[in-house]
Protein backbone atom coordinates (compact mmCIF):
# COMPACT_ATOMS: atom_id res chain seq x y z
CA UNK A 1 0.00 0.00 0.00
CA UNK A 2 1.55 3.68 -0.85
CA UNK A 3 1.43 5.66 1.35
CA UNK A 4 -1.51 8.30 1.30
CA UNK A 5 -0.41 12.28 1.14
CA UNK A 6 -1.79 15.16 1.93
CA UNK A 7 -4.23 16.75 -0.22
CA UNK A 8 -3.09 20.26 0.18
CA UNK A 9 0.73 18.92 -1.17
CA UNK A 10 0.47 19.77 -4.74
CA UNK A 11 0.14 23.26 -3.83
CA UNK A 12 2.79 24.00 -1.25
CA UNK A 13 6.19 23.79 -2.01
CA UNK A 14 6.74 20.68 -0.07
CA UNK A 15 10.99 20.66 -0.15
CA UNK A 16 11.04 23.85 1.89
CA UNK A 17 9.23 22.28 4.72
CA UNK A 18 9.28 22.86 7.59
CA UNK A 19 8.77 26.53 7.43
CA UNK A 20 10.09 29.10 9.33
CA UNK A 21 6.63 30.16 11.46
CA UNK A 22 6.50 29.77 15.00
CA UNK A 23 4.85 26.81 16.28
CA UNK A 24 1.42 27.27 16.65
CA UNK A 25 1.76 30.25 14.44
CA UNK A 26 -1.51 31.41 12.35
CA UNK A 27 -0.11 31.74 9.22
CA UNK A 28 0.49 28.36 8.34
CA UNK A 29 -3.57 27.72 8.91
CA UNK A 30 -4.18 30.39 6.20
CA UNK A 31 -1.91 28.71 3.42
CA UNK A 32 -3.66 25.57 4.46
CA UNK A 33 -7.63 27.25 4.16
CA UNK A 34 -6.10 28.42 0.92
CA UNK A 35 -4.65 25.67 -0.47
CA UNK A 36 -7.79 23.92 0.36
CA UNK A 37 -9.79 26.85 -1.34
CA UNK A 38 -7.95 25.98 -4.90
CA UNK A 39 -8.13 22.43 -4.62
CA UNK A 40 -12.03 22.45 -3.56
CA UNK A 41 -12.60 25.17 -6.54
CA UNK A 42 -10.60 22.99 -8.84
CA UNK A 43 -8.39 25.90 -9.53
CA UNK A 44 -6.03 25.79 -11.86
CA UNK A 45 -2.40 26.41 -10.09
CA UNK A 46 -1.14 28.16 -12.89
CA UNK A 47 -3.70 30.63 -13.30
CA UNK A 48 -3.26 32.09 -9.76
CA UNK A 49 -0.05 33.76 -9.32
CA UNK A 50 0.58 34.72 -5.66
CA UNK A 51 2.31 38.14 -4.71
CA UNK A 52 3.61 38.92 -0.93
CA UNK A 53 5.58 41.71 0.81
CA UNK A 54 7.47 41.57 3.51
CA UNK A 55 7.15 40.29 7.48
CA UNK A 56 6.18 36.67 8.48
CA UNK A 57 3.42 36.70 6.14
CA UNK A 58 5.37 37.64 3.21
CA UNK A 59 7.27 34.44 3.29
CA UNK A 60 4.07 32.96 2.19
CA UNK A 61 4.88 33.44 -1.14
CA UNK A 62 7.95 31.27 -0.67
CA UNK A 63 5.88 28.03 0.21
CA UNK A 64 2.75 28.13 -2.33
CA UNK A 65 3.76 26.55 -5.84
CA UNK A 66 2.68 28.39 -8.04
CA UNK A 67 3.73 31.65 -9.65
CA UNK A 68 4.23 33.78 -6.40
CA UNK A 69 6.28 36.82 -6.07
CA UNK A 70 7.97 38.07 -2.86
CA UNK A 71 7.82 41.84 -3.41
CA UNK A 72 9.67 45.21 -1.27
CA UNK A 73 8.57 46.38 1.69
CA UNK A 74 4.78 47.36 1.60
CA UNK A 75 4.54 47.06 -2.32
CA UNK A 76 3.05 43.85 -2.83
CA UNK A 77 -0.41 45.83 -4.02
CA UNK A 78 1.67 48.23 -6.71
CA UNK A 79 3.22 45.21 -7.91
CA UNK A 80 0.10 43.30 -8.03
CA UNK A 81 -1.43 45.88 -10.23
CA UNK A 82 1.18 45.54 -12.44
CA UNK A 83 0.72 42.31 -12.52
CA UNK A 84 -2.64 41.95 -13.28
CA UNK A 85 -2.90 44.39 -15.92
CA UNK A 86 -0.07 42.74 -17.60
CA UNK A 87 -1.80 39.71 -17.52
CA UNK A 88 -5.76 40.00 -17.05
CA UNK A 89 -6.38 36.74 -17.63
CA UNK A 90 -4.50 35.54 -14.45
CA UNK A 91 -5.91 35.65 -11.10
CA UNK A 92 -3.57 37.61 -8.49
CA UNK A 93 -3.42 37.11 -4.74
CA UNK A 94 -1.92 39.25 -2.61
CA UNK A 95 -0.92 38.29 1.24
CA UNK A 96 0.38 40.28 3.22
CA UNK A 97 0.33 41.25 7.21
CA UNK A 98 -1.16 44.07 8.78
CA UNK A 99 2.20 45.85 9.01
CA UNK A 100 2.87 45.33 5.99
CA UNK A 101 -0.30 45.98 3.99
CA UNK A 102 -1.69 49.17 6.28
CA UNK A 103 1.39 50.47 7.52
CA UNK A 104 3.78 51.14 5.00
CA UNK A 105 1.66 49.63 1.85
CA UNK A 106 -1.40 51.35 3.34
CA UNK A 107 -1.78 54.22 0.82
CA UNK A 108 -1.96 51.11 -1.96
CA UNK A 109 -4.40 49.51 -0.08
CA UNK A 110 -6.57 52.33 -0.34
CA UNK A 111 -6.14 53.22 -4.10
CA UNK A 112 -6.34 49.39 -5.21
CA UNK A 113 -9.67 49.80 -3.64
CA UNK A 114 -10.99 52.63 -4.63
CA UNK A 115 -9.87 51.97 -8.67
CA UNK A 116 -11.17 48.30 -7.86
CA UNK A 117 -8.18 46.52 -9.10
CA UNK A 118 -9.20 42.92 -9.54
CA UNK A 119 -6.76 41.75 -7.01
CA UNK A 120 -7.61 39.68 -3.96
CA UNK A 121 -6.28 40.74 -0.65
CA UNK A 122 -5.66 37.89 2.40
CA UNK A 123 -4.37 39.97 4.89
CA UNK A 124 -3.18 37.84 7.72
CA UNK A 125 -3.63 40.37 11.16
CA UNK A 126 -1.90 39.28 13.99
CA UNK A 127 -2.16 42.64 15.95
CA UNK A 128 2.25 43.28 15.52
CA UNK A 129 4.95 43.31 13.64
CA UNK A 130 6.30 39.70 14.28
CA UNK A 131 9.31 39.79 12.11
CA UNK A 132 11.14 42.54 13.57
CA UNK A 133 10.41 41.97 17.18
CA UNK A 134 7.25 43.17 18.26
CA UNK A 135 6.82 47.20 17.48
CA UNK A 136 3.54 49.12 17.75
CA UNK A 137 1.28 48.31 14.51
CA UNK A 138 -1.75 50.19 13.03
CA UNK A 139 -3.36 47.51 14.13
CA UNK A 140 -2.53 46.99 17.84
CA UNK A 141 -5.42 47.48 20.39
CA UNK A 142 -5.24 49.81 23.01
CA UNK A 143 -3.70 48.57 26.00
CA UNK A 144 -1.95 46.01 24.29
CA UNK A 145 1.89 46.32 25.29
CA UNK A 146 4.62 46.39 22.28
CA UNK A 147 8.01 46.63 22.05
CA UNK A 148 7.94 50.24 21.36
CA UNK A 149 4.82 50.49 23.97
CA UNK A 150 6.19 48.87 26.93
CA UNK A 151 3.16 50.91 29.30
CA UNK A 152 -0.08 49.78 26.37
CA UNK A 153 -0.57 51.00 22.77
CA UNK A 154 -2.58 54.46 23.74
CA UNK A 155 -3.11 54.65 19.27
CA UNK A 156 -6.45 53.80 18.23
CA UNK A 157 -6.21 51.18 15.82
CA UNK A 158 -7.05 50.35 12.32
CA UNK A 159 -10.79 48.88 11.54
CA UNK A 160 -9.71 47.27 8.78
CA UNK A 161 -13.07 46.05 7.27
CA UNK A 162 -14.46 49.85 7.62
CA UNK A 163 -11.36 50.80 5.85
CA UNK A 164 -11.37 48.37 2.67
CA UNK A 165 -15.45 48.76 2.71
CA UNK A 166 -15.35 52.90 2.45
CA UNK A 167 -12.39 53.07 -0.09
CA UNK A 168 -14.75 50.71 -2.17
CA UNK A 169 -13.81 46.80 -1.83
CA UNK A 170 -16.54 44.85 -3.14
CA UNK A 171 -15.68 41.83 -0.77
CA UNK A 172 -15.19 42.45 2.88
CA UNK A 173 -15.05 39.78 4.74
CA UNK A 174 -13.30 38.82 8.70
CA UNK A 175 -12.26 35.29 10.18
CA UNK A 176 -10.05 34.12 12.33
CA UNK A 177 -7.82 31.09 11.92
CA UNK A 178 -10.57 29.36 14.29
CA UNK A 179 -12.99 29.44 11.45
CA UNK A 180 -11.48 27.38 8.97
CA UNK A 181 -14.14 26.29 7.48
CA UNK A 182 -15.31 29.89 6.60
CA UNK A 183 -12.27 30.84 5.81
CA UNK A 184 -11.71 28.72 2.98
CA UNK A 185 -15.10 29.61 1.80
CA UNK A 186 -14.38 33.12 1.72
CA UNK A 187 -11.23 32.39 -0.29
CA UNK A 188 -13.07 30.38 -2.84
CA UNK A 189 -15.66 33.10 -3.22
CA UNK A 190 -12.55 35.76 -3.96
CA UNK A 191 -10.99 33.46 -6.14
CA UNK A 192 -13.99 33.54 -8.06
CA UNK A 193 -15.52 37.41 -7.74
CA UNK A 194 -14.24 40.06 -10.17
CA UNK A 195 -12.85 43.35 -8.30
CA UNK A 196 -10.83 44.08 -5.09
CA UNK A 197 -11.82 41.81 -2.40
CA UNK A 198 -10.59 41.86 0.88
CA UNK A 199 -9.94 39.14 3.54
CA UNK A 200 -8.77 40.01 6.69
CA UNK A 201 -7.86 36.53 9.06
CA UNK A 202 -6.80 37.02 12.52
CA UNK A 203 -4.51 35.19 13.70
CA UNK A 204 -2.54 33.96 16.66
CA UNK A 205 1.59 34.98 17.38
CA UNK A 206 2.89 33.10 19.99
CA UNK A 207 5.78 34.35 19.84
CA UNK A 208 5.53 38.22 20.15
CA UNK A 209 1.78 39.50 20.95
CA UNK A 210 0.53 36.39 22.97
CA UNK A 211 3.75 36.45 24.99
CA UNK A 212 4.44 39.44 25.59
CA UNK A 213 0.54 40.58 26.58
CA UNK A 214 0.66 37.32 28.61
CA UNK A 215 -2.05 35.66 26.82
CA UNK A 216 -0.99 32.25 26.80
CA UNK A 217 -0.05 30.11 23.75
CA UNK A 218 -1.78 29.72 20.28
CA UNK A 219 -3.81 27.14 21.58
CA UNK A 220 -5.55 30.00 24.00
CA UNK A 221 -5.45 31.71 21.30
CA UNK A 222 -8.08 29.35 18.95
CA UNK A 223 -9.96 28.76 22.09
CA UNK A 224 -10.58 32.62 22.74
CA UNK A 225 -11.32 33.24 18.76
CA UNK A 226 -13.75 30.34 19.92
CA UNK A 227 -15.49 31.65 22.81
CA UNK A 228 -15.12 35.27 21.87
CA UNK A 229 -16.22 35.20 18.01
CA UNK A 230 -19.26 37.01 17.49
CA UNK A 231 -20.78 35.87 13.83
CA UNK A 232 -21.88 39.32 12.27
CA UNK A 233 -22.69 38.72 9.12
CA UNK A 234 -23.45 41.95 6.77
CA UNK A 235 -23.25 44.12 10.12
CA UNK A 236 -22.21 47.69 9.54
CA UNK A 237 -18.66 47.77 9.04
CA UNK A 238 -18.11 51.11 11.54
CA UNK A 239 -18.84 48.94 14.14
CA UNK A 240 -16.31 45.97 13.90
CA UNK A 241 -13.53 47.57 15.81
CA UNK A 242 -11.93 44.79 18.04
CA UNK A 243 -10.98 45.56 21.32
CA UNK A 244 -8.09 44.27 23.63
CA UNK A 245 -9.32 40.76 24.62
CA UNK A 246 -12.63 41.78 23.84
CA UNK A 247 -15.48 40.48 20.86
CA UNK A 248 -13.95 39.84 17.44
CA UNK A 249 -16.98 40.07 15.10
CA UNK A 250 -16.63 37.90 12.13
CA UNK A 251 -18.22 37.13 8.80
CA UNK A 252 -18.19 38.43 5.62
CA UNK A 253 -19.62 41.99 5.49
CA UNK A 254 -19.80 43.22 1.56
CA UNK A 255 -20.56 41.58 -1.53
CA UNK A 256 -21.00 44.37 -3.88
CA UNK A 257 -20.44 44.85 -7.25
CA UNK A 258 -18.52 47.42 -9.32
CA UNK A 259 -16.56 47.73 -12.62
CA UNK A 260 -12.97 47.06 -12.70
CA UNK A 261 -10.31 49.14 -13.11
CA UNK A 262 -9.90 47.80 -16.50
CA UNK A 263 -13.58 47.59 -17.44
CA UNK A 264 -13.75 51.44 -16.86
CA UNK A 265 -10.93 52.33 -18.68
CA UNK A 266 -12.52 50.38 -21.32
CA UNK A 267 -15.89 51.99 -20.83
CA UNK A 268 -14.47 55.92 -20.60
CA UNK A 269 -11.83 55.73 -23.69
CA UNK A 270 -13.76 53.33 -25.49
CA UNK A 271 -16.41 56.40 -25.19
CA UNK A 272 -13.85 59.24 -25.86
CA UNK A 273 -11.89 57.73 -28.54
CA UNK A 274 -14.74 55.67 -30.06
CA UNK A 275 -13.14 53.36 -33.12
CA UNK A 276 -9.83 54.49 -32.58
CA UNK A 277 -9.59 52.51 -29.20
CA UNK A 278 -9.10 49.05 -29.48
CA UNK A 279 -10.99 47.59 -25.83
CA UNK A 280 -7.88 45.44 -23.27
CA UNK A 281 -8.97 41.92 -22.15
CA UNK A 282 -9.94 42.47 -18.61
CA UNK A 283 -10.53 38.90 -17.75
CA UNK A 284 -13.69 39.27 -16.43
CA UNK A 285 -17.08 37.57 -17.41
CA UNK A 286 -19.90 39.19 -16.37
CA UNK B 1 -27.84 12.29 -4.58
CA UNK B 2 -29.26 8.78 -5.37
CA UNK B 3 -26.92 7.02 -2.52
CA UNK B 4 -28.71 4.61 -0.33
CA UNK B 5 -29.09 5.91 2.97
CA UNK B 6 -26.15 4.88 5.09
CA UNK B 7 -26.43 4.77 8.84
CA UNK B 8 -23.14 3.36 9.86
CA UNK B 9 -20.59 5.93 10.49
CA UNK B 10 -17.92 6.73 8.51
CA UNK B 11 -14.69 5.26 8.86
CA UNK B 12 -10.87 7.07 8.37
CA UNK B 13 -7.73 6.91 9.46
CA UNK B 14 -5.14 9.74 10.46
CA UNK B 15 -1.62 10.13 8.61
CA UNK B 16 1.44 12.22 10.89
CA UNK B 17 3.83 13.12 9.24
CA UNK B 18 5.94 13.84 12.31
CA UNK B 19 9.05 15.48 11.40
CA UNK B 20 7.50 18.28 10.57
CA UNK B 21 5.43 18.58 12.76
CA UNK B 22 5.78 21.75 15.80
CA UNK B 23 3.72 20.48 18.47
CA UNK B 24 1.49 23.20 18.82
CA UNK B 25 -1.51 20.73 19.61
CA UNK B 26 -4.28 22.52 17.16
CA UNK B 27 -5.59 19.15 15.64
CA UNK B 28 -5.90 17.34 19.86
CA UNK B 29 -7.86 20.20 20.34
CA UNK B 30 -10.51 20.63 17.65
CA UNK B 31 -10.76 17.18 16.27
CA UNK B 32 -14.27 16.72 16.54
CA UNK B 33 -13.76 12.65 17.43
CA UNK B 34 -11.62 13.32 19.97
CA UNK B 35 -8.83 11.06 18.23
CA UNK B 36 -6.00 12.66 19.07
CA UNK B 37 -3.51 13.00 21.93
CA UNK B 38 0.00 14.22 21.99
CA UNK B 39 2.64 12.00 21.84
CA UNK B 40 5.23 11.31 24.84
CA UNK B 41 7.82 11.12 22.48
CA UNK B 42 9.72 13.47 20.75
CA UNK B 43 10.77 14.42 16.85
CA UNK B 44 13.99 15.30 15.82
CA UNK B 45 13.33 19.04 16.30
CA UNK B 46 12.29 18.06 19.98
CA UNK B 47 8.50 18.47 19.41
CA UNK B 48 6.03 16.49 20.48
CA UNK B 49 3.84 15.01 17.72
CA UNK B 50 0.65 13.93 17.64
CA UNK B 51 -0.73 9.96 17.74
CA UNK B 52 -4.14 8.43 17.13
CA UNK B 53 -4.87 7.70 20.77
CA UNK B 54 -8.44 6.31 19.67
CA UNK B 55 -7.67 5.38 15.83
CA UNK B 56 -10.80 3.64 15.99
CA UNK B 57 -13.14 6.96 16.72
CA UNK B 58 -11.71 8.40 13.17
CA UNK B 59 -14.28 9.16 10.73
CA UNK B 60 -11.93 11.03 8.27
CA UNK B 61 -13.19 14.80 8.35
CA UNK B 62 -9.82 15.95 7.74
CA UNK B 63 -10.91 18.96 9.79
CA UNK B 64 -7.33 18.16 11.55
CA UNK B 65 -5.48 18.65 8.22
CA UNK B 66 -6.99 21.87 8.08
CA UNK B 67 -6.20 23.35 11.57
CA UNK B 68 -2.55 21.94 10.73
CA UNK B 69 -0.47 25.20 10.37
CA UNK B 70 2.37 22.83 9.01
CA UNK B 71 0.86 20.79 6.78
CA UNK B 72 1.79 17.70 9.40
CA UNK B 73 -1.36 16.11 9.50
CA UNK B 74 -4.44 14.59 7.59
CA UNK B 75 -7.49 12.18 7.60
CA UNK B 76 -8.33 10.08 4.65
CA UNK B 77 -11.81 8.32 4.86
CA UNK B 78 -11.72 5.18 4.15
CA UNK B 79 -14.44 2.81 2.49
CA UNK B 80 -15.00 5.27 -0.46
CA UNK B 81 -13.22 6.49 -3.78
CA UNK B 82 -12.09 9.94 -3.19
CA UNK B 83 -14.82 12.18 -3.25
CA UNK B 84 -15.22 15.81 -3.85
CA UNK B 85 -15.46 17.20 -0.13
CA UNK B 86 -18.93 19.69 0.82
CA UNK B 87 -18.56 22.76 2.70
CA UNK B 88 -18.91 22.02 6.60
Amino acid sequence: MTQPRNPVEPFLRMDRMPHIWCPGCGIGVVVNCFARAMLESKTDIDSVQVVSGIGCTGRIAGYLRMDSYHTTHGRAIPFATGLKTARPDMKVVVFSGDGDLVAIGGNHLIHAARRNVDIKVICVNNFTYGMTGGQVAPTAPIESVATTSPFGVFEQPFNLAFLADSAGAVYVARWTTYHVRQLAKAMREVLQKPGFCFVEVIAPCPTIYQRRNRLGDALDAMRFYKQQSKLSEGADTRTLDIPMQGPIPVGRFVNRDRPTLLENMNTVLGKRLGAKFTPYPTGVTR
Amino acid sequence: MAEKEKPKKPKGEVHVNREVCKGCGFCVEFCPSHVLALDTAFNRKGYHPPVAAKPEACNGCNLCGLYCPDFAIFGVRLGKAEEDSDEG
